[in-house]
């Protein structure tokens, strides 16, 4: 394993005075930083900053109509707060279904958002939850919305300087919030595909409105599928409404081949799980 | 005798049928007389549990240097030179070459085709061309980085149906097949493609070599055949048996990938320390372990069947492809035990088989349990299971009318005098899995609305489904009279008894069951009997541990070397001998007997014409496991598998039920996730991120059922085990995808991506006439 540099700021302002005076890469819980230290999947960074020791990042809290999750909130935190599991539990339910007990002890959600793969499990629930991407610099914290966040093949909009500081997600009366993720095997895969479904509805008879879909592992990036989104928007979860989305929503991706899996997969059961997700919201 | 335990319960009380014998089986684990039948404490097991067992890595040689193997990135090339960067100091590491090799440029197997590093050209990617070593890490990282192979591209050869070069070849018939599709009324033909599998031991390929004062070398590895790696460093080191010192480090399984691999590692770590006259380290990490290693071979299989009027199977026309890979390995002889095992366990009068294993610009193929027999006893199963369908017939039925009775003819002529036991392990199996029970329930369930189970919107296939299979005890053919095996007991001066053998303990239980057999045969408690360590300076060649031979073959040697210590002492002492070896000890000094293979009367093969008794044995298995299967998404949850395996004799049932359950595991895996995908020749899933096998989430509740139907030629009776389930369970896991879905996956792995596209076609297909059939709940 190739070692670079590795600067251990004990403050956040101290952290973004180095991260002002040089790029390094940032590293939390290590789970992406420490594989790509092994120099064999592209050039290693050159520098490192670690940011394990900023308490400052870490937390989850209620703040006013919003849930609050600093970056360095790792999946187990997640698991076991009761705050996620009463008002966001897909969270929880993603967070469930990343690595092994070792890796949801060490790996972040502010990992997941700036490591930027588009298989990355956490995203889709960001984006379907409307969550704010607090980033922070020298130049003080500016917020990016989720689906501007991710801007290419793990491309962020995160400057040079920049590092993500929390994560807010805003609690939404009357929200469901669907995951599902196909991986290869039940634990411990990387997704074939995920996806989390949003939607607000007072009761079970109410069309649906504020509907979100956000999909990993279907584009080079984590996506909404807005199309699909306006079919569903203002319509009842039935039989009709969960073959409209599906087709749609097949024709509005463009997943690829890969090691993990087919394009031809990848869509069928994109449109098929949401389909599902229709169906038993419906309850038909 | 039969026993039966369950993995995830609490162990499950010992359950004989009505008419068995005095229970001679007690699981209960002791380090009382513990003979055989009983489970013993694993004699390496404490020290693996605390974590003071010294697996290669964690052996400590003061100055050591570290190894490093540069490969090639191409699938074939011509090798114009190593080209050494001169601004590098390369005055602190050493580099070896072809060049550097004393002797032959060889790694000693069946051909004499694999360089020990590359020259002339390069036939495969990630094949060695040079090697490094160096004081530390990252020097020998900078000087990897400073070394480049120089090569003129050449077109590789990627598809085995395209080769021209054939590794081995055979063809057995019997009867007359185009006689007996005249007679058939019903004939199945199907063509099935499985792919690559990897061992995935939990211990990479390592090797610590370390010179030797008399010009030799000594090294420690993680291996299960010592004296291949020996007969190796002396071939292309020019060594001496003395100067050549191979010892087995604690091994963190095998699986076969440790069968020919430590002897290409053993010369490379061998050669560095030659060239920095210090001991040298190799440690593969995994990705290099799964990029260069050997896999099994990928087969293609293309089968017809036919059926008479009156349900008699009157015909099998067979031809194999096996994917060697780059280089010959062991694939004649993987070949060979595929293409006899290809009828699977059923009488047929009329038999043809043809199969070769042919070169490709890939990673060359070697070892894997079951050994070409997986391979070729999928596409037997799968023919069975899709005529059983074509003739509205049980599988399981089926299966009782054509398998093999004693008194039956195999292939190349050999009668199954005895040790016959294709219908008791079927029937075992079919008993406790109450088959033909669920197989109604799910037959009735898919008739159903929408073929839903539970909640309305959760559309699960439920689906059982059986496979029947056999295998081959000991080496095929003549093997064991070659190999000409010796296992040795001696009586020491001060009074131990210590076993002395080459066979290895991989994590499977050579070094427990050992001491159980001389045990028994000594007549004294297992705690007096010692095991020597795997050291070739110590332990006789007991042939390799491989093939499910130790405890038939090997443990038989054991047996007999025992009886005839123990004569030699009582005709001495005139007492029984567990009362007077210690005096006899004292008196006599040490005593030593050397055991020798002798042929099994009466089993006579003829190499040249594939006609006899093949295998002295058989084994006998069967599966039945039940699946859910999410129709939306094609994803497959193996939820049960009831194995019912016919070892000959149990020797230790705790271990015996591990090896069960490991295979059928290790087979749930083949069946349904692990792949090999390749680009231009080289492995894409060779990382644990993209090649994975089941967690425990993944694997199943798996039943199994011990039989015992014993071989005469072994004094004990066993006929090995580590094998037989790996042959059974793909079959059984497809067969029920089958039950639960309507679909047959011919290809391995049965992944939801080809389970999806199946239903697709046959939903498009039936769509043509029946808009309604199938998958009513689905998006359309």
């Amino acid at each position: 394993m190739i070692e670079p540099p590795l600067v251990s700021p004990t403050g956040l302002d101290e952290a973004y005075r180095l991260l002002a005076e040089a790029v390094h890469r940032p590293v939390a819980g290590g789970t992406d930083v420490l594989v790509q230290l092994a120099g064999e999947l592209g050039p290693p960074p050159e520098r490192l900053i670690d940011l394990w020791g900023l308490d400052e990042l870490r937390g989850i809290s209620l703040d006013g109509d919003a849930l609050t999750l600093g970056a360095l909130t790792t999946y187990t935190e997640i698991r076991r707060s009761a705050v996620c599991r009463d008002l966001v539990p897909a969270l929880v339910e993603a967070s469930a279904t990343i690595g092994a007990a070792q890796i949801q002890n060490r790996g972040t959600l502010g990992g997941n958002v700036a490591n930027a793969s588009p298989a990355g499990d956490m995203l889709p629930v960001l984006l379907a939850t409307d969550a704010v991407i607090v980033v922070g610099s020298v130049r003080g914290e500016r917020e990016v919305p989720a689906p501007s966040f991710w801007t290419g093949y793990r491309q962020t909009a995160l400057q040079p300087d920049e590092i993500v500081v929390r994560i807010r997600i805003p609690l939404i009366a009357d929200r469901q919030v669907r995951f599902r993720k196909i991986g290869t095997r039940r634990a411990q895969a990387i997704s074939k595909v995920v996806l989390a479904l949003s939607w607000v509805a007072e009761s079970p008879g109410v069309q649906w409105r504020m509907v979100r879909l956000g999909l990993g592992s279907v584009a080079e990036r984590p996506i909404r599928a807005t199309a699909t989104e306006a079919v569903l928007d203002g319509r009842l979860p039935t039989s009709d409404t969960a073959d409209t989305a599906s087709v749609r929503v097949a024709a509005e991706i463009e997943p690829i081949n890969d090691v993990r899996s087919t394009a031809d997969y990848r869509r069928a059961v994109t449109a098929r799980v949401l389909h599902r997700l229709i169906r038993e919201a419906g309850g038909w | 005798m039969t026993i039966r335990g369950t993995l995830g319960r609490a162990a499950a009380p010992v359950i004989l049928p009505p008419d068995a014998p005095t229970p001679g089986l007690d699981r209960t684990p002791g380090l009382d007389r513990a003979p055989p039948g009983r489970s013993p404490l694993r004699r390496e097991g404490p020290a693996k549990l605390t974590g003071t067992a010294l697996y290669t890595d964690d052996l400590v040689f003061p100055g050591a240097w570290y190894g490093h193997t540069i490969r090639s990135t191409e699938a074939r090339a011509r090798l114009l030179g190593v080209e050494l960067d001169p601004a590098f100091d390369w005055s602190r590491v050493v580099v070896v070459t072809a060049a550097d090799i004393p002797g032959p440029n060889i790694v000693n197997l069946i051909q004499d085709d694999q360089p020990i590093l590359a020259f002339g050209e390069i036939r495969h990617h990630a094949e060695p061309v040079a090697l490094v070593a160096a004081p530390d890490r990252a020097l020998l990282r900078e000087a990897a980085a400073h070394v480049t192979l120089r090569t003129e591209p050449l077109v590789p050869v990627l598809d085995p149906l395209a080769s021209g070069q054939v590794f081995a070849h055979y063809e057995l018939s019997t009867g007359d097949v185009a006689a007996g599709f005249a007679e058939a009324s019903l004939v199945i033909e199907g063509e099935y493609r499985v792919g690559h599998q990897e061992q995935l031991y939990i211990e990479n390929n390592a090797m610590i070599a370390v010179p030797r004062d008399d010009g030799g070398v000594t090294v420690h590895g993680s291996l299960q055949c010592p004296y291949y790696v020996h007969k190796a460093l002396r071939r292309s080191l020019l060594l001496t048996d003395a100067q050549a010192q191979v010892i087995q480090a604690e091994t963190g399984g095998g699986f076969g990938g440790k069968e020919e691999y430590p002897s290409i590692l053993a010369l490379h770590a061998a050669l560095l320390a030659r060239a920095c006259e210090r001991p040298v380290r190799m440690i593969y990490d995994r990705h290099e372990d799964l990029a260069a290693t050997t896999k099994r071979h990928p087969a293609i299989v293309t089968y017809r069947s036919g059926v008479s009027a009156d349900g008699r199977l009157v015909a099998q026309d067979i031809e194999i492809v096996m994917d060697a890979g780059a280089y010959c390995t062991l694939s004649p002889v993987v070949l060979s035990r595929g293409t006899l095992h290809s009828g699977g366990p059923y009488a047929c009068p009329n038999v043809r088989i043809r199969s070769r294993a042919v070169a490709t610009n890939t990673p060359p193929n070697g070892a894997f349990r079951g050994f070409g027999a997986p391979q070729t006893e999928f596409a037997a199963e799968m023919q069975v299971n899709r005529i059983a369908e074509a003739l509205a017939v049980s599988p399981l039925e089926l299966r009782r009318r054509w398998l093999y009775r004693p008194g039956d003819t195999t292939p190349t002529g050999q009668v199954l005098r005895e040790s016959v036991a294709a219908e008791e392990v079927l029937d075992r199996a079919a008993e406790a899995a109450e088959f033909e029970r669920v197989r109604a329930r799910t037959a009735a369930a898919r008739t159903e609305p929408g073929h839903v189970t539970g909640h309305s919107t959760h559309r699960i296939g439920h689906g059982i489904g059986l496979a029947l299979a056999w295998h081959g005890a000991g080496f095929t053919g003549s093997g064991e009279v070659h190999l000409a095996s010796v296992a040795s007991v001696e009586l020491t001066a001060d009074g131990r008894i210590v076993i002395l053998t080459g066979s290895t303990e991989m994590g499977q239980g050579t070094k427990t069951i050992f001491p159980q057999l001389a045990a028994e045969a000594l007549g004294v408690p297992i705690e007096a009997v010692d095991f020597a360590p795997q050291d070739t300076a110590l332990v006789p060649d007991s042939g390799p541990t491989v093939a499910s031979r130790t405890a038939m073959v090997v443990g038989g040697l054991v047996i007999g070397a025992c009886r005839r210590l123990r004569a030699v002492v009582e005709e001495r002492s005139g007492g029984p001998f567990a009362g007077t070896y210690p005096a006899d000890a004292r008196a006599h000094g040490p005593t030593r007997i050397d055991e020798h293979f002798e042929p099994y009367p009466g089993v006579e093969f003829d190499d040249t014409t594939y006609r006899g008794d093949a295998y002295p044995a058989f084994g006998w298995a069967s599966a039945i496991a039940e699946v859910d299967v999410d129709l939306d998404t094609g994803e497959v949850a193996v939820r049960s598998v009831v194995a019912a395996d016919d070892v000959g004799r149990v020797i230790h049932p705790v271990l015996a039920e591990g090896q069960v359950e490991g295979g059928t595991l290790q087979a749930v895996g083949y069946a349904t996730i692990e792949e090999v995908k390749l680009h231009d020749g080289r492995y894409l899933n060779d990382r644990l991120a993209t090649y994975l096998i089941p967690t425990a989430l993944d694997a199943p509740r798996i039943e199994t059922i011990l039989v015992e139907a014993p071989f005469s030629g072994a004094p004990h009776g066993a006929k090995g085990i580590g094998e037989l389930p790996m042959d059974v369970a793909a079959p059984a896991v497809v067969a029920a995808i089958h039950d639960a879905t309507g679909v047959w996956i011919h290809d391995l792995p049965a992944s939801p991506e080809r389970i999806l596209a199946a239903m697709s076609a046959k939903t498009a297909g039936k769509t043509a006439g029946d808009a309604s059939a199938g998958d009513k709940a689905g998006p359309r």
